[in-house]
């Protein structure tokens, strides 16, 4: 099997590693076209992270056999699943709003699992209160789901799912049914229960925090393509594109590299302290961005642009402008510094941006 | 009662409270409360007249025969049977309406409700030309395995059974529309083969939709004539059930079909009792 040379069809060489997750999920959905790669090795936690209809759940559920895959190939530990029924899968799922059986104890939906792959009853009982220890839970084992909290609910969701033995675990926006007060502990929680996992699991957000605590690898997915792959701070430093410039909280620019000038694609040129040439990506944090009401004189090795602001946000102490104008941008400032500048929506404005505060990079 | 003061649209009347036909501030026109009033006077005044002309002095003694214990007892056993069979095949049809695609399934469904608007009657001669002794399947049955289904206390279940099941059926589908299909996704994905997921997810979720078409299609079993009369006949302790039998009293001894309607209606006010308290308020 690890002969083969590589004309062989895709289908029959084995990429990856016999270990773990190696697939290309393809489905076509009525004008929709989900196709991504996706590999993860056993104990890797890799977040599909991704604007809404992007195709993030249709990925998800494609692995768990929910929907048929168009083409493409999904191998787990070295055997192919496209063909196996969902039933037959070792994998588990934790859906986005747990789909807990209402009619049954906590106990019993998590008993549910291994008693249909063959456990007796008392077996499967055993196993479920095991897991429900494990997830402290072991006082709330008779609760019904009605009775449970948010967060205790979840909890039964991935003990349900990981009383199965799954290879790979699923879970579907595993925050999105919390409120925010219990999301910070949850989160916490259960990047402690991944971490334990010694398979692979793949998670699904549309939240850049849920996707950077709990993951070790990101996989950004636009449109049914995957735009972007790499650790959280990789990503988080180098976006390659606005969707995930705009999660990270970075202005991110493409253009035309040539020493340390990239002409932008359109609108003016940006200075930056990297010396590139070809096509590359400018970006900088919205906190690096400097707003004066007047031209400021005396420029260096700086970049400054005419400005007018379009839109103002307050968060925490700070205030976000958002500009528009020779460049569209975002600018963070205190409250104190946009009162003084007296911004308001129209407002013109020059902004300034150092080079050594920008990070260009190849495109 | 806690929503905002809002002014009378129109402003005719006085005070919130001048008439006791009104909800909230909101007056019910007079076109629709007259035939509203009348509808409920229709529906009302026939049992009420059952009531008022009902021989109370002589109920005891017409109750006591055995006649009308003996089709009481033959309409129960006949009218659950019905519903049993109704459980049986109905819910998965049901399922199978609701939960599969196959071509055709919008004409199988108009099919499976066709028995609601169906005479009665109908049904009952479609029946015996299925299940005669020279029916298209009857004659099968009764020269193979000497089975002979008109006229016998079977053959009451099955007409009963015909006419009842799309209740069931449809109350069922209803229900299972409504649930929802992601907890046997769920259930799948734990390991559990489609027939599982439904015997140990689905069923016990829509078990009051369930229930409730049970009692409805109960009903209406209890009270079938047309087609119980056209393919089982009217044997006393055989084929004669409970509407039968008021029918055949109301002909030589009304007190007597008064007093089997009355006790048609305490099983139906029961019924009912029971559906509202267990099911109806409930979903």
């Amino acid at each position: 099997m690890t002969d083969l040379d590589d004309t062989a069809p895709a289908r029959a060489i084995p990429r990856a590693p016999a270990e773990g997750l190696d697939a290309r999920l393809v489905v076509d959905r009525g004008g929709f076209r989900l196709d991504v790669e996706l590999t993860a090795a056993p104990g890797e936690v890799v977040a599909l992270l991704g604007p809404n209809g992007a195709g993030k759940t249709t990925a998800l559920r494609a692995l768990a056999g929910l929907v048929p895959l168009t083409d493409g190939r999904l191998l787990l530990d070295g055997v192919s699943l496209d063909r196996t029924p969902p039933e037959s899968r070792p994998v588990g799922v934790v859906f986005q709003d747990y789909l807990l059986f209402p009619h049954l104890t906590a106990l019993d939906n998590v008993a549910f699992g291994p008693r249909c792959r063959g456990a007796t009853k008392a077996e499967a009982r055993a196993q479920a209160a095991e897991w429900l220890d494990r997830m402290g839970l072991a006082e709330h084992a008779g609760a019904k789901p009605r009775n449970l909290s948010g967060g205790q609910a979840q909890r039964v969701a991935l003990a349900r799912a990981l009383a199965t033995r799954p290879r790979l675990l699923l879970l579907d926006e595993p925050m999105a049914a919390l409120d925010a007060r219990t999301r910070l502990e949850v989160r916490a929680g259960l990047r402690r229960h991944l971490a334990g996992f010694e398979a692979v699991a793949v998670l699904v957000t549309h939240d850049p925090l849920d996707a950077m605590v709990l993951a070790d690898r990101l996989v950004v997915v636009e449109h049914g393509r995957v735009v972007q792959e790499g650790t959280p701070a990789d990503i988080a430093r180098r976006p390659r594109t606005d969707y995930i410039a705009q999660l990270v909280g970075l202005n991110l620019y493409r253009g035309r590299a040539d020493g340390h000038t990239v002409r932008l694609d359109a609108g003016p040129a940006i200075t930056t302290s990297e010396e590139l040439s070809g096509p590359a990506f400018v970006a900088f944090p919205p906190s690096a961005v400097a707003l004066f009401r007047d031209r400021p004189t005396g420029a260096g090795a700086r970049n400054l642009w005419r400005c007018e602001v379009a839109g103002l946000e307050t968060y925490g102490d700070r205030v976000r402008a958002g500009l528009t104008g020779e460049l569209p941008l975002a600018a963070d400032l205190t409250t104190v510094a946009a009162a003084e500048l007296g911004l308001h929506p129209g407002a013109p404005v020059w902004a300034m941006v150092k080079a050594t505060q920008t990070h260009a990079y190849p495109a | 009662m806690t929503k905002p003061a809002t002014t009378t649209p129109g402003g005719v009347g006085g005070g919130p409270r001048r008439t006791r036909l009104r909800r909230g501030t909101r007056a019910v026109p007079v076109p629709l409360l007259l035939p509203a009033l009348a509808g409920l006077a229709f529906l009302l005044l026939p049992l009420v007249s059952l009531l008022v002309r009902a021989p109370w002095r002589d109920l005891p003694e017409q109750l006591a025969s055995a006649e009308v214990w003996q089709a009481l007892r033959l309409s129960l056993v006949c009218a659950t049977s019905a519903t049993l069979l109704s459980l049986l095949v109905g819910v998965p049809l049901a399922w199978l309406l609701a939960r599969t695609e196959f071509p055709g399934r919008g004409l199988v469904r108009a099919l499976v409700t066709l028995p609601l608007v169906l005479p009665p009657v109908v049904g009952g001669v479609a029946l015996l030309l299925a299940f005669g002794r020279n029916g298209v399947v009857g004659q099968w049955l009764d020269s193979w395995f000497g089975i002979t289904l008109p006229f016998t206390t079977t053959g009451v279940v099955l007409a009963e059974t015909f006419v009842a099941m799309p209740f069931l059926v449809i109350s069922v589908e209803g229900t299972l529309r409504a649930a929802d299909p992601r907890y046997e996704e769920a259930a799948t994905t734990l390991g559990a083969s489609r027939f599982t997921a439904f015997r140990r997810v689905t069923l016990p979720l829509i078990a009051p939709g369930v229930a409730a078409g049970a009692v409805l299609a109960w009903a209406r079993a209890l009270g079938e004539f047309g087609a119980t009369i056209t393919f089982a006949g009217n044997f006393p302790g055989r084929t004669q059930t409970m509407p039968l039998a008021v029918y055949l009293a109301l002909q030589y001894d009304p007190a007597a079909a008064i007093a089997l309607s009355l006790v048609l209606l305490a099983v139906s006010i029961a019924v009912l009792a029971g559906l509202r308290d267990r099911w109806m308020t409930a979903s």
